[in-house]
């Protein structure tokens, strides 16, 4: 049996607004588990039911094979983490991460032991006796993160704790939490909108919409095999291409034909489907003059390690991620390959992958 | 966004169309909007410290900088709201710097939408043409009103409540408060910090593609890395209220004049590593020669280097760990759609390599990097900025535990 378990979980609000419709998941100890997607899908509903801190209006929470659904937060060994809150200036690194555990009453040296731990763990130690403004600003994160995890809990549940964070700062702690999460194994379920977050934080993404999960899988799952259209949309920074069409079987193969008649495209075998559509990453557009699809670019976003060439053709909007070896003019003409071993294809109607 | 909707207000989208590129071939001689030796102190602090930018007729200039750099300053005096303490803001070849804001004819649209949230949308965009001393009649204002919402996409919402609006719609909404006016500037400050990541993305192509339709001159203000580089005909770096460079974005990315301009760009940040120069090589603190150097010149540099830039010549998987050349050790590894991002332990300190996805590396793995040195950027040692962010690691596993003091010379401790 799972570490924690969620099993039909369901909120419904005093209005009867539903936030999350009945939801079922299975975490293994240790694993960092991404809660993933827009503001409105129930992921956040779903972390505080977690907590205690919102009642389910139906199904049971398991924690450790013990049913936790209607206990008080502070009878369930979780740790919510809001945000990587400022560190109080007048306390000392010692007193700051010390903090939580006062709150909670442990005992004076049963305190003293566990913030020593946790600034061993993290390096800090040397730095107990300072206060915040003689640390580096590295140094202060770490605080804020051993502050944060300094309780020990059974479960770690983080609701975009990066949320107030410049972009550099966000980068650098992602990679503390991935680090310190390793290292300690405990298991953590973080919720954010920003899906680079997800990818690169977790073990495995918890797509959300509507207050149903859409998808489970490791970041790799999820980006290159989306279970439906809305998971191709969210994950990827651009999202997936599509273009409508409909698959035909010819001599056995699956062949997707566009709308406008422009590309017919050989694709991983599915069966036939009347209203089709296919889906490719911007990494997988190529340009090239055998490709089946032409265009002209719309505009170019440069972004640094790589362009986003916008090109319109016949088959609808497509994006083209292109090394920054040339610029490429508004309105000229390029001709696209989508490479075939990279297509995704979905029923147009259920949204669902085919 | 469809062409038609431009079809514009008393169908003046053809006429200004023609009068906006004769303003553009004007602007070859002459920018739109021309800051000279702008200053202004806020209390005890210097907000702006002798300022000059120009944005020309059809250009969208950005102006990138952290929280502080006196972004919404600049903003604020470009738009009338603060007066400056020296220096000249001239629009369209006349000084305005002592004009109200109103005769500046700018639009200013800021981070919280500012809108009036029991108003219908329909009223919240019918609110500047109703403004008094404004004539706009009403057949007009409605035409204008019916041409912003279909440009922005919220024609269906348009006898909503602003309060029942998303945040992507009520940003919608508040830059259709800006166009409708047809104002000769626009002026954004922050305008996508508070959306969803998701759609931030999806609002930097649109607000592009609008204002290339609309070819009117904008100034937009982010911290935000990402927009300023694809969204910016150029970028204006600021930091302390004063410009550090001004270029393309593929000018400021490739060729920052500082490490500081090279921290502002680019994710994750560019390598900066101390260098000396032996045996015609430029060599880490630690001695691993990380590139050739040329002969004359300082005999010790800060090379910067960005994460994509660095190649990896193989892979060590954890067990089969040869004796030979120094590699560098994997520390943490993501995997970002396209691109895999490693840190790793190289030549003493801690790096950044961004490299095409592979699946196949795990931490503890050793890697071989090698530096791209056409794509290299050196500085002089003295210009290297205090570290805002720690590249050090938590975890007993991580042998960044303890990074080895690296002995700066001059540089901060």
């Amino acid at each position: 049996m799972s570490f924690l378990v969620l099993d039909r979980l369901r909120k419904t609000y005093g209005d009867g607004t539903p936030a999350v419709r009945g939801i079922d998941l299975s975490i293994e100890k240790g694993e960092l588990i991404v809660l993933l997607g827009p503001s409105g899908c129930g992921k956040t509903t779903t972390l505080r039911m977690i907590a205690g801190l919102e009642l389910a209006t139906g199904g049971a929470i398991r924690l450790g094979g013990e049913d936790v659904t209607s206990l008080r937060p502070s009878q369930r060994d979780v740790g919510m983490v809001f945000q990587f809150y400022a560190l109080y200036p007048h306390l000392t690194v010692r007193e700051n991460i010390a903090f939580p555990l006062r709150a909670a009453r442990v005992p004076a040296a049963e305190a003293r032991s566990r913030v020593d731990d946790v600034a061993a763990r993290m390096d800090l130690a040397r730095l107990l006796s300072r206060y915040p403004k003689e640390l580096s600003g590295g140094d202060q994160q770490k605080v804020s993160l051993a502050r944060a995890i300094v309780r020990r809990p059974a479960v770690y549940l983080m609701d975009e704790p990066l949320g107030t964070l410049d972009a550099d700062q966000r980068l650098a702690m992602r990679e503390l939490i991935r680090a310190e999460q390793i290292a300690s194994k405990v298991t953590t379920i973080y919720v954010t909108h920003d899906q680079e977050e997800a990818m690169s934080l977790a073990d495995r993404i918890v797509v959300m919409e509507g207050g149903r999960i859409r998808q489970v899988g490791t970041p790799a799952d999820v980006y290159d095999q989306p279970s439906d259209l809305f998971v191709a949309a969210f994950v990827g920074s651009p999202g997936m291409n599509f273009i409508p069409g409909k698959v035909a079987d010819r001599a056995g193969k699956a062949i997707f034909v566009s709308h406008d008649g422009q590309i017919p495209i050989e694709v991983p075998p599915v069966a036939p489907c009347a209203e089709a559509t296919l889906g490719i990453r911007c990494e997988h557009v190529h340009e090239g003059a055998d490709g089946a699809l032409s265009g002209n670019v719309v505009t170019e976003e440069y972004v640094g390690n790589a362009s986003h060439v916008h090109v319109k053709t016949p088959a609808g909007r497509l994006i083209m991620r292109a090394a920054n070896a040339s610029a490429r003019p508004r309105g000229s003409e390029v001709r696209l390959r989508l490479d075939p071993a990279q297509i995704s294809v979905f029923d147009a109607a259920t949204e669902k992958r085919l | 966004m469809r062409s038609s909707a431009l079809a514009g207000p008393s169908g003046r989208s053809d006429d200004g169309a023609r009068e906006a590129s004769a303003a553009g071939r004007a602007a070859a001689a002459e920018p739109f909007l021309s800051v000279r030796g702008l200053s202004k102190r806020l209390g005890r602090a210097q907000a702006l410290l002798d300022v000059a930018l120009e944005a020309h007729a059809d250009e969208l200039l950005v102006v990138l900088g952290p929280t502080g750099a006196g972004k919404t300053t600049l903003m604020r005096t470009i738009a009338g709201l603060e007066t400056p303490d020296a220096g000249s803001i001239r629009m369209a070849g006349q000084d305005v710097t002592a004009m109200d804001p109103a005769e500046r004819d700018v639009a200013l649209v800021f981070q919280n939408f500012s809108l009036y949230p029991r108003w219908t949308v329909r009223r919240n965009l019918e609110f500047p043409l109703r403004a008094p001393g404004r004539r706009v009649s009403e057949p007009e204002i409605q035409r204008r009103v019916g041409w912003a919402a279909e440009l922005l996409k919220i024609t269906r919402l348009i006898d909503r409540e602003a309060s029942r609006l998303s945040g992507g719609e009520m940003q919608r909404v508040a830059i259709g408060r800006a166009i409708v006016r047809r104002p000769r500037l626009f002026l954004m400050d922050e305008p996508l910090t508070n959306l969803d990541a998701k759609l931030r993305e999806a609002l930097r192509v649109e607000l592009v593609e609008l204002r290339r339709e609309l070819k009117t001159p904008m100034v937009f203000v982010t911290h935000d890395q990402a927009e300023a580089l694809s969204m910016a005909d150029r970028i204006v770096v600021l930091s302390e209220g004063r410009i550090l460079q001004t270029g393309t974005p593929r000018e400021v990315y490739e060729r920052p004049v500082s490490p500081v301009v090279a921290l502002q760009l680019g994710q994750p940040a560019i390598n900066l590593l101390r260098v000396r120069r032996s045996d015609g090589q430029w060599v880490a603190t630690d001695g691993t020669p990380l590139m050739p150097a040329e002969a004359a010149g300082p005999s010790e540099r800060l090379l910067g280097i960005r994460p994509e830039d660095i190649a990896l010549l193989g892979v060590e998987t954890q067990g089969h760990r040869a004796e030979g050349p120094r590699g560098a050790a994997v520390e943490i590894v993501e995997y970002i759609g396209p691109t895999t991002t490693l840190l790793c332990v190289w030549a003493g300190a801690p790096v950044h390599v961004v490299v095409p996805r592979r699946g196949t590396i795990r931490p503890g793995d050793r890697v071989f990097p090698r530096i791209n040195a056409a794509r290299a950027v050196l500085f002089d040692v003295d210009s290297e900025p205090p570290r805002r962010v720690s590249r050090g690691l938590p975890g007993s596993h991580s042998s960044l535990a303890s990074p080895p003091a690296l002995p700066l010379k001059g540089g901060p401790a």
